[in-house]
Parts: C-alpha cells; structure tokens; sequence
C-alpha cells in the first residue's frame, strides 16, 4: 500500500467482493433476488472503476471501445431476447466469459515470455489452466447454446470412436500443458493447448442430451469462475480470485441441486450417454399398445367445463409456444363456471429450474395456484381433467414403473392417476429425452395435436357455446 | 512458494467456503436466476482483460486483450440484465397478487 490510488484500489477490492457476497445471499432468496442482483452489479462497477485507476494501464482507448461494443451486445441481446430462450442466453454469455479467461491467460503468457523475468510455475500453471478451462466452458456453451436454440439437434450426438478421441486429446492437452508449465514449451505449445481445448469442450457437450443442458450449463457456469479465478493469480488480482471461487463454488453447489431435482448423478449426466441405448429398448416394448386417440378441441372444452377439478401441466412446448397468457386466459374463463383449476409445476419443466415460474407469473397467474411436484402428486387421483401442455418427459410414467427406461428414478408427475387426461402436442415427437412416452397411448388419455397456442385459443373459443 | 502464492491459496479456499454457504438453502424456483446471476459475476474476468488490454506491448497481446474486453463486458452487462429481467417476473407477480386482493376487497 505504498501510496493513495493503490490503497484505494484494494478498498474498492474488498467492498466489491463483501457486495459480490451478499448479491448471492439475496439472490437465493425470492423477495430480495432482485436487490441482491443490484448489489452485485454495483460490486462490479465498483470493481471495474477502481481497476480503471491501476498504473498497469497505459492506453485507455481499447478498454472504452472493448468495454462498450461489448456492453451494447450484451445489453441488446439480453433485453430483445424472449423471456422463454433465457437459459441459452445464460450459455450464450458463459461461453463470452469463458473465451475471456482464455484470452487473458494465453495474452499474458505472451507478454510474460516476451519479458526477461522468469514466469514462476504458480504463473504457468495457472495459465495453462486458465487457458483449458476457459476454452472448454467456451465451446462448451456454445454447443449448448445450440443445442438449446434448436440450431443443433436435441439429441445426444455420438459417433465411433468417441470416448477414445476425447481421452487422446486430453492426453495431448496434458502432455502440452506440463511441457509448458515447465518452461520449455513455448507460445506455441500454449496455442495448440488452445486449440485442443476448444476441441474438447464441443466433443464433450455434444454427446449429451439437451434435457440435461441445465445441468452442463451450471457445469460450465462454475467452470468458468475457476478459470476467472485462475487469471487472478496470474495477474496477481485479489479481486479476481475472490469473485471467481465464489461463483466457482456456488456453481458446483447449484449443479449438485439440480441434478438431485432430476435425481440423476452429475457423473450420470456427463457420461451417461443418455437416450441413446434406451430408447430402442423403450420404442420396442410400447410397440404393443401403440394406438392414440385423438381428440378435438369442442370435445376437450366440454370435457374442461364439466370438470370439477382441472390441473393444468405445462411443460417446454407452451413456453415455444407463448402460450402462457392464452392458458391463463382458458384457466380465467373455467374458474368462472366454477372449475377448480391449479397448474402442476415440475421441478425441470420446461429448459430450466424455475423456467415454468417465470413464464406463468408473466402472465399474472397467482402464486397460490402454482403447486410443486410433491403438493400435486397425492391430487391427481381426485382431478377430472389433466391438461397437459406441452410437456413431455416429466409425466413420462416409464420413470416411475420401467427400470430399463433411461429416465428411470426421476420423479415425475403422476398424471396417470387423474380420471382423465388431455395431451396438447405438436405431434408424436419425442420429447427432449429422445424417448417414447407410454402415456401418450394410455386408455384414458386423448391427444390433441396441434400448436399449443392456437389449440388453446379454440378451445377457448369452444367453451364459450359449451 | 511465493507469499502472494500462498496468500493467494487462503483466499481461494475460503472463498470455497463461502461460496457453498452463501446459497445452501437456495428453493428450485430460484436457480435459473441464481445461476444467471453468477454468470454475471464471473464476467469479474473482464476486470484481467482490461489489465492486459491496457499493458499491452505488442499489437498481438492488444488484439487478444481487447477481443477479451469484448466477450468479457458482454459476460458483464448481459449477465445482470438477464438476471434483471428474469427477476422483474417475481415482483410482477406479487404486484399482479396485490391488485387481485385489492379488487377482491
């Protein structure tokens, strides 16, 4: 602390992680998330501020302009984006963070081999780290993002050879990291490090389903701030470590609760290989009761307007759908004939933790009739009508009673218990899991193909004369 | 071992700490802000890229540095204001509660 700007700098350090600390502790709370989120983003701009005043820095002009094409992207991106492509905006800008750390650990390399100064093993270690970690979480997200976005297909991608590719590139990116943690491979090692990196962490992500993208989503998201704090010790930031562990640490945490909600390993998610071996097993068995009725939306309207009790199922298709406000408009209209209606909110519906939530509340639906998995589950035996919009694994009952299925132990909702059920679906499709749902050909259960929106809007219009 | 090494270490592990504690009792409706929220911090790596885009002594080390501040100040801004938006639906809805009760009485 030798002089003023410097003390200034390590006090702006430690209020912005004590802010970066209770950000997160509000953030996990609903009535003060918002606030916390606030507070974070002042620990930033304090944080970045007082990096501003570091004597390092000699050229401002790239920072600006860096800093604001970057921040009207960011911006645009987030406030155009529809509230239901949100979680692959979250993957969109992981991969950003991510490509950073690499780019700040391989510049620095650059600039630290150039010097006459020895790069000490702590420094090269963490680069080369840094350099991996942030170049997987890139490429990574980037697959997810795609996949999430549809660009890419759902399903788990596979290939021959594949196990044995990605364990010789991460034996070359071993064998190239050490070199140069030694001191005698050089910038170019670091590139091909790079490079092989990149390649690992597309060829890890694409093999997995994208009804488990939360869940490497979260992965990469915690990777990433190891990375960011692995570039704190290469520039000898404080800051940079503190923030980077914490969301290190909370994104492992955060993916060890999700993966519980969807009671699957993290192991399981990652090399499970999921869907693939299954779903022949699955498509073969339920061969034998292969007939689905139909339905249409005058014969569903009247089956909702003589209904007592009406629990509505949302799942991935409404939210592609927007259908969230023409459901809640249906839900409006039922209750007025004195139908009884709740939604059934599964702990995954939807892309994300939370997604199904966000959605309805959008639409206004009230609070209290959002029921949780485990509040609905004893119900369904008493309800008329299911109306299932949209979702798809979630009420797949081969998780309950088919141990070869690949979703086997997840807990769903039980649907099949309730007196009638009324699926709303594009078309046969398979869900995001990539396998056949048995509900779909049960006896009590009417399909009602078409565009979730439009569907609903007739039936609407329908129960209006029913 | 440097001192700045293992001064460095402490840090890291109690931040490990921390970071499990801070959010061990987070409900499910939560994680998708929560993990966006975290997204936006880890754009702390901004902070690094600034550092070397602003040092840099050859024009190799600046386009990387400021190829870097781009992603990073993206990571940044977009990060807390996905956050932001997914979050305005949780006061909506005690708003929206709020008004039906208001109408109810």
């Amino acid at each position: 602390m030798s002089d003023l700007r410097e003390s200034a700098i390590a006090v702006s350090y430690i209020v912005a992680a004590v802010l970066f600390i209770f950000g997160l502790k509000q953030l996990s709370s609903p009535s003060t998330a918002r606030a916390g989120n606030r507070l974070a983003a002042m620990g930033m701009a304090l944080a970045l501020g007082a990096t501003l005043l570091d004597r390092q820095i000699l050229s401002y002009w790239s920072i600006a302009l860096g800093t604001f094409i970057g921040a009207v992207m960011g911006i645009y991106f987030a406030r155009t984006v529809q509230m239901t492509a949100m979680p692959q905006m979250v993957a969109l800008f992981n991969g950003m963070g991510g490509a950073t750390a690499a780019l700040v650990s391989v510049a620095e390399f650059l600039r630290l081999s150039r010097s006459s100064e020895l790069v000490g093993k702590g420094e090269s270690t963490s680069i080369v780290l840094g350099t991996i970690i942030g170049a997987v979480s890139f490429t990574g997200s980037l697959i997810a993002f795609g996949k999430l976005q549809e660009i890419l297909s759902g399903k788990p991608l596979q290939f021959p050879m594949q196990r044995a590719i990605n364990a010789l590139t991460l034996v070359a990116i071993s064998a190239l990291g050490a070199w140069v943690v030694m001191g005698s491979g050089g910038a170019f090692a670091l590139w091909i490090v790079f490079a092989a990196s990149l390649f690992l962490g597309a060829m890890f992500v694409l093999p997995i389903g994208g009804g488990d993208m939360p869940v490497v989503i979260s992965i990469l998201n915690s990777l990433t701030g190891l990375a960011a704090a692995l570039t704190g010790f290469v520039l000898h930031n404080q800051m940079l470590v503190v923030a980077g562990v914490l969301v290190g640490a909370s994104g492992t945490l955060l993916t060890l609760l999700m993966s519980t909600a969807m009671n699957r390993s993290v192991a399981n998610v990652l090399f499970g290989a999921f869907g693939a071996s299954g779903s022949s097993a699955a498509a073969a068995e339920t061969g034998v009761h292969r007939t689905v009725r139909q339905t249409t939306t005058e014969d569903t309207a009247i089956a909702l307007a003589y209904a007592r009790t009406v629990v509505i199922v949302p799942g991935y298709g409404l939210a592609v759908a927007e259908a969230q406000h023409t459901v809640r408009e249906l839900a409006t209209d039922l209750e007025k004939r004195g139908v009884n209606v709740k939604y059934a909110i599964h702990p995954v519906a939807g892309r994300m933790p939370g997604h199904m939530n966000v959605l309805l509340a959008e639409a206004n639906v009230p609070y209290d009739q959002l029921l949780e998995m485990d509040q609905v589950n004893g119900e369904f035996p008493q309800t008329d009508v299911v109306l299932v919009v949209g979702a798809n694994d979630v009420v797949n009952p081969a998780a309950r009673d088919d141990p070869a299925s690949p979703i086997y132990g997840m807990p769903i909702l039980d649907v099949d218990r309730a007196r009638n059920i009324i699926v709303l679906k594009r078309s046969m499709g398979h869900g995001f899991a990539g396998i056949d749902n048995a509900l779909f050909y049960h006896e009590k259960t009417r399909m009602l193909f078409g565009d979730a929106r439009q569907s609903l809007t007739e039936v609407g219009q329908a129960l209006k004369s029913a | 071992m440097s001192q700045e090494l293992i001064l460095g270490i402490y840090v890291f592990i109690m931040a490990i700490f921390v970071g499990f504690e801070v959010i061990a009792r987070v409900p499910s409706v939560l994680h998708t802000p929560l993990m966006s929220g975290t997204n936006a911090i880890h754009g702390i790596v901004v902070l690094g890229a600034m550092l070397v885009a602003g040092s840099a002594d050859t024009t190799l080390v600046h386009a990387l540095g400021f190829i870097a501040v781009v992603f990073g100040a993206a990571n940044v801004f977009g990060g807390f204001v996905v956050t932001d938006r997914m979050l305005e639906m949780f006061r909506k809805r005690d708003a929206a509660k709020e008004a039906e009760e208001k109408k109810n009485v």
